[in-house]
């Protein structure tokens, strides 16, 4: 077990490194001159000089990224291009804001997904399966920007149009909201984000489920004369569910990218939204920093899910 | 609900039993008005190949067939129970309490997440109405009554901490521990190695012995069957084609197709150069396109123009039954399936023994690296390897075949793939025609891969499905043995003609072939460069038995044809026997013994080849044999003994010098086989007499 | 042992052509309603997008300023946009602007991705280690936030969102074949190829790419709906392609800030990708029933 959880521990730290370079690369090496981008097309020779003097562009590549990932591990993200200030708080603020914004989105969504998945596993091929695939499949294909603003189309403008009491279609929050002051804002783009991790979980969970009753031992508890309550619960779910963690974690992923989305839809103030303003700006120490921090939260994530699969699952637990 | 017993001591009745799958609209039968009768007490084995419907049968009784499934007619009574009648809640009180199950593959049947001990009480908890401690009491207790060692350790471990052969004990645990009217096994051995299942059959006979148990043992094997069960009945492309006492079916089978099948087990003494198989003909039909009339009658050497009706189950004598329009011929002995004894396989030109070996293989070692995880490397522990062959050393002459036999982990298999170029040694060498041999197969030219060939073991890996057979054969023709096009396709077609298979297969894919035909396109293609030495691992371990019998006669054919030397691997030592000039035995990566398939009757013996020989079940129900039983689990290969690998599980164990010290080879005087082992061959020779003299019987 | 009869599959008929492979996996896809429509629905857009400067009344661009935030009518079917622009000319020609990007760079993905795939599975050892290491990290990165990483730095263009489409469905193609090529490799047929003394290349092709074209075929057409998806996303958030394109995702942003004034221009481009990405999602889902593969990739956008 200590073994597993350090295999994956290393995984995970050689996966954020490779990812690092891939964002340093990116960000730092493809667009060519940063001082250009900075000080703009007029500037002078002499000024672009101790531009690179200051950031340290005239030293050699590796150099310059063991300082910058040395900066990012140690707190230090620099200063935005585009509004001049420290990059640190910006970000954290943001997280805490895309954070609860997630939070809220995966605890309504994976019980009701889990339930949704195992319901339409356990009666395979039957109406209330297809129904629930067909819609699943139906959801998945639906972009976030859509959704987003159907819902605002119908819970925002058309609860208020009908003079009933309605939920904001705009969700920019102050910085420093607490979570209960915005749970309002959150519920649209939680629906929207839920939407899309119903879906997605319920579709594995049911394969998974599927997959189980397939299996010999589910004969042998049948034949045991067990009823088939008990079968299902004890047996064929325990095995079922396992692979739901792996699976909600991968999902996190898809999270991610939805939010992205979802918070410019709803104008909500989080990571997604940075990102694009970032992107919008050129703002590339404020892109690297976005992007190594949704990196190492989700590297994060499946960190835990794998832990947490090992220590369910005794085939890992006592393996090898 | 409980079962009162009908009388007559009937504990399963099934009368016209029929059973059918629906696939495309229609209803193809699996089984066709099948009649049976268990007493209680009674072992009844039910025999047949793979697609005689035995499966289904046994799903049918349990009422756990598929959703395509369906049972058309007939009844089935559990004492005098109606089981037909049982609506699913009624049947869950049947399962479990009156019928249960040994299933064939125990790895698979227990919950991974559940602890082997749970899976039990929660047996006995729910069918007997125990309290939670009185069922872990009890729980143990079965455990030890199934000869677990440590029982109340076993119980806490999963599944995968446990061998197969524990696992079977614990399925067996389950199904016996709430007395059950009627235990079902489903070929419970086939999955574990000849060793271990000796040990597990005899469990079942013990724990059987004493109860009012009725038993029906399904199984291919009919050695078990022989040494295990009191009746039979005979499955044959759907229907029941002959049932009698076990003793009467082997000394006077009255249907051709179980005279077909007892001819076609080779025996322990048959080689082929005394005898050769008697294969039935043909292969059998799969489900819905038996013909009509008899069900044997297209590969029945004595079908008659009367064989186009179908025959019934003719009462043939007491209590018992054949289907057969011509069983009295048969029990007269005017007629026979058993074919007249064909000559044995014409000798093959063997040069003389002074001449070069082909094949030269000196103290081979394999080993696999196993990762070197974070932690060893954090802890400092050096990195483990499998080590899957040890030093093995063989010479194989032209011409002649060489038969390695051993169980699961043996390592046989590796030293056929690191020959071939595809796993690399550790040390050693392997010279073919007295020359070394590249380890990596791309350092091999086109010239050396051409002497080389291999014959791999499952049919429906062994040829690219999407390839049809003509494409198959042509390419080692053009690629390895430089023919043009043409050339290769007058070749191809001789090429199947010599595997005795129509040249219209040539345009098909192999999924439209059955397992066995697959074999023989395998061995067409092993053939097509015109090979030195061709390397056949398990060739037949996936085929049923009376298919079996004519792959061997085909290789043991072709060889005589042709003077190619064979290496052929497999667990089975009679197979091996009747193929190979020279045997070696392996276990653990290590060879214990090399001898002539005539010796293998002869004493001495390692005593691991006396605990193999002595664990085949004997296909003749009038002599039980004593089989030896093996303690503990074979080694992990990655902590080998030290001394001798096999001192751990030794019955002949001396002492100290066994796991200290390698044991030399002795060389028997008369017979010529090495023996890998401290014991004094004379000593060997004069404890082994007994059990060689009762299992030699047979050779003749 | 066997217990039922297995049912005929495609796969193992006698070796059909390709016309008739694709005409059997049609009349598959057509015995099932719901794939029945996700072919349907993936069809008609095709159409439009080959046949789409005939259907327009309009041209992408023409905008008749008197007629601007018409509602739909006779004369312009799902009205008019803020402009002036004609909303169904825009949605019909646009298909062809994102299938052609999206089919593109599904296109080039999938061979990259299909010989990375082989050649990882296959070769093993440091080359696999090291490709697969990368491509985890480069799947580290959900896809929207790599495709925004490099279009952020590399400039706006449709060359730079094709670009990002294959570098993003790239290491999830390879993945995909990579495990099948892993399942077939140890295979007898693969094994007895390699004792022929065939080359790397010939065993690639000829013994190992058959088994993997029934995955590869299920997980293009998925990459496919979501490559769709992707560059809508992406027009969405402003980020690639640039006004004045009929990118769907582009025309739902810019009739945004009228959404309470002229809907139309909003609901017109958000249901045209909505409906072609579901579309292309059942035709998948259809094509993974009929191919009878497992193997498919996990991740969206």
């Amino acid at each position: 077990m200590s073994r597993y959880i350090l295999r994956r521990i290393f995984f995970l730290l050689l996966t954020v490194l490779l990812t690092s370079l891939l964002v340093f690369i990116v960000t730092q090496w493809l667009p060519g001159d940063v001082c250009r981008i900075i000080l703009g097309r007029e500037a002078g020779q002499g000024a672009i000089e101790t531009c690179r003097q200051d950031l340290g562009l005239n030293q050699s590549l590796p150099v310059q990224y063991l300082t910058w990932l040395g900066d990012f591990l140690t707190g230090d993200w620099g200063v935005s291009f585009s509004t001049g200030l420290p990059i640190y708080p910006v970000v954290m603020d943001r997280l805490r804001n895309s954070l609860m914004l997630a939070l809220v989105a995966l605890v309504i969504s994976i019980p009701l997904a889990v339930t949704l998945g195992v319901v339409a596993g356990l009666n395979e091929h039957k109406p209330i399966d297809s129904t629930i695939n067909v819609g699943s499949l139906a959801v998945v294909g639906l972009p976030e920007f859509v959704t987003g603003l159907v819902l605002i189309q119908i819970f925002s403008f058309g609860l208020r149009d009908l003079g009933l009491p309605s939920l904001p279609a705009n969700s920019s929050i102050p910085p420093g909201t607490s979570f209960m002051e915005a749970l309002p804002m959150l519920i649209l783009p939680a629906l929207t984000a839920m939407l899309v991790l119903l879906a997605y979980i319920a579709r594995l969970t049911r394969a998974g489920v599927v997959e189980e009753l397939k299996q010999p031992y589910v004969r042998t508890a049948d034949l045991k004369g067990l009823p088939r309550r008990t079968v299902t619960i004890k047996h064929v779910l325990r095995n079922a569910l396992l692979p739901t963690i792996t699976v909600i974690a991968i999902s996190l992923g898809w999270l991610i990218s939805g939010l992205v989305v979802i918070e410019n839809v709803f104008n909500y103030p989080g990571l997604g939204r940075l990102m694009i303003f970032a992107i919008d700006r050129r703002d590339l120490p404020l892109l690297q920093a976005v992007t190594m921090v949704t990196v190492l939260g989700f590297a994060l994530a499946n960190l835990g899910a794998d832990v947490l699969y090992g220590i369910l699952n005794p085939r890992i637990r006592l393996g090898e | 609900m409980t079962v009162i017993d009908s009388g007559d001591g009937t504990i399963l009745d099934i009368k016209n039993l029929t059973v059918a799958y629906q696939q495309a609209g229609e209803w193809l039968e699996a089984v066709r008005e099948v009649s049976l009768r268990i007493q209680g007490g009674e072992t009844y084995g039910l025999v047949g190949e793979s697609g005689s419907g035995k499966t289904s049968l046994v799903l049918a009784v349990m009422r756990y067939l598929e959703e395509t499934g369906s049972i058309r007619s007939g009844e089935i009574h559990l004492g005098d129970l109606d089981l037909l009648a049982l609506d699913d809640n009624q049947l869950r009180q049947v399962w479990g309490k009156q019928i249960t199950l040994v299933p064939q593959n125990p790895q698979s049947a227990l919950n991974p997440s559940l602890q082997v001990g749970d899976q039990l009480i929660e047996t006995l908890r729910h069918n007997l109405n125990l309290s939670q401690e009185e069922a872990e009491r009890q729980a143990v207790e079965w455990l030890k009554t199934v000869r677990l060692p440590d029982p109340g350790r076993v119980a806490a471990q999963y599944p995968h901490q446990i061998s197969g052969g524990m696992q079977q004990r614990v399925m067996i645990a389950m199904a016996l521990c709430t007395d059950p009217q009627l235990l079902i096994l489903d070929e419970p051995t086939t999955d574990l190695d000849v060793t271990t299942q000796a040990v597990i059959l005899d469990l079942i006979r013990d724990l059987t012995q004493e109860q009012n148990t009725g038993i029906l043992y399904v199984t291919h094997n009919l050695g078990v069957v022989a040494q295990v069960c009191d009746r039979v009945a005979v499955m044959y492309a759907s229907e029941l084609v002959e049932d009698a006492a076990t003793q009467e079916l082997f000394s006077k089978p009255l249907h051709p197709y179980t005279q077909g099948l007892i001819d076609s087990i080779p025996r322990m003494g048959d080689t082929k150069d005394n005898i050769q198989l008697r294969a039935i003909t043909g292969q059998i039909p799969p489900i819905g396109e038996a013909p009509s009339g008899c069900v044997f009658r297209t590969r029945c050497p004595v079908a008659v123009d009367i064989c186009l009706t179908r025959p019934p189950l003719y009462p043939a004598g007491e209590s018992r039954y054949s289907r057969c329009h011509r069983w009295s011929d048969i029990d007269q002995g005017e007629i026979s399936a058993h074919q007249p004894t064909p000559a044995a396989i014409p000798e093959p030109i063997k040069p003389d023994s002074g001449q070069h070996p082909d094949l030269k293989v000196k103290e081979l070692t394999v080993h696999f690296p196993l990762l070197r995880s974070i932690s060893d490397w954090a802890s400092n522990r050096p990195s483990s390897e499998v080590r899957a062959v040890n030093g093995i050393s063989f010479e194989l002459s032209p011409g002649h075949t060489l038969g390695l036999v051993g169980e699961s982990g043996s390592g046989k298999t590796t030293i056929a793939r690191t020959i071939m170029g595809l796993e690399e040694k550790l040390s050693g060498s392997i010279e073919l025609l007295e020359i070394p041999l590249p380890d990596k197969l791309s350092r091999r030219d086109l010239d050396t891969l051409r002497l080389l060939q291999m014959v791999f073991q499952n049919p429906e890996e062994a040829l690219n499905p999407h390839h049809t057979i003509a494409e198959t054969l042509r390419r080692p023709l053009i690629r390895l043995s430089g023919l043009s096009d043409s050339e290769a396709e007058s070749r191809m077609v001789e090429l199947l003609q010599a595997v005795r298979l129509p040249a219209s297969y040539a345009g098909r894919l192999p999924g439209q072939l059955s397992g066995g035909e697959i074999q023989r396109v395998a061995i067409a293609r092993a053939l097509a460069s015109n090979p030195e030495l061709i390397i056949l691992d398990e060739p037949v371990s996936s085929l049923d038995v009376s298919v079996q019998a004519t792959i061997l006669n085909l290789v043991g054919e072709l060889q005589a044809d042709l003077g190619t030397s064979l290496m052929f691997i497999s667990h089975d030592l009679a197979i091996v026997g009747y193929l190979a000039d020279q045997i070696g035995v392996i276990y653990l990566g290590s060879l214990m013994e090399i001898t002539g398939p005539d010796d293998l009757f002869q004493s001495p013996h390692h005593p691991y080849t006396e605990a193999l020989l002595s664990a085949i079940p004997l296909a003749d129900p009038s002599r039980k044999g004593e089989p030896i039983h093996l303690g503990g689990e074979i080694p992990n290969p990655v902590d080998l003994p030290s001394g001798c690998p096999f001192h751990t599980r030794c019955p002949r164990y001396l002492g100290e010098i066994c796991a200290t010290q390698a044991p030399p080879w002795q060389v028997a005087e008369e017979t010529g086989k090495q023996i890998f082992c401290h014991i004094p061959l004379a000593e060997l020779s004069a404890s082994q007499e007994n059990m060689i003299a009762e299992r030699s019987k047979l050779s003749n | 042992m066997t217990t039922a009869p297995k049912s005929p599959s495609i796969a193992l008929d006698v070796a059909p052509s390709w016309w008739r492979r694709l005409s059997l996996l049609l009349r598959e896809l057509y015995s099932k309603p719901i794939s029945a429509l996700g072919t349907t629905i993936t069809l008609l857009f095709l159409l439009a997008a080959i046949f789409g400067p005939l259907i327009a009344p309009y041209g992408e661009n023409e905008i008749i300023p008197s007629e601007a935030r018409q509602p739909p009518s006779s004369e312009h079917w799902f009205g008019t946009d803020n402009l002036g622009r004609d909303v169904f000319s825009r949605v019909i020609l646009g298909a062809r602007e994102i299938l052609v990007l999206s089919g593109l760079g599904t296109l080039f993905a999938v061979i990259c991705g299909t010989l990375f795939g082989l050649l990882t599975g296959y070769r093993g050892g440091w080359f696999d280690e090291i490709t697969m290491r990368t491509f985890d990290s480069l799947l580290a990165l959900p896809a929207l936030l790599l495709a925004l990483l490099l279009l952020g730095t590399v400039g706006n263009s449709q060359y730079s969102v094709l670009i990002v489409i294959i570098i993003v469905y790239t290491p999830i193609v390879a993945r995909v074949v990579r495990s099948v090529v892993l399942t077939v490799k140890p295979k007898g047929f693969v094994e007895a190829a390699r004792l022929g003394g065939e080359t790397q290349m010939y065993i690639l092709i000829h013994e190992i790419l058959p088994s993997v074209w029934p995955a590869l075929s299920v997980e293009s057409a998925l990459r496919f709906s979501y490559a769709i998806f992707l560059v809508g996303s992406l027009g969405f958030l402003g980020v690639g392609v640039q006004p004045p394109s009929p990118n769907w995702g582009l025309m739902v942003k810019e009739a945004r800030p009228f959404a309470s004034l002229i809907p139309w221009a909003l609901f017109f481009p958000a249901a045209a990708i909505s409906l072609v990405v579901i579309g292309v999602n059942l035709l998948a889902d259809g094509m993974k029933r009929i191919l009878g593969t497992t193997r498919t990739s996990q991740s969206r956008s």
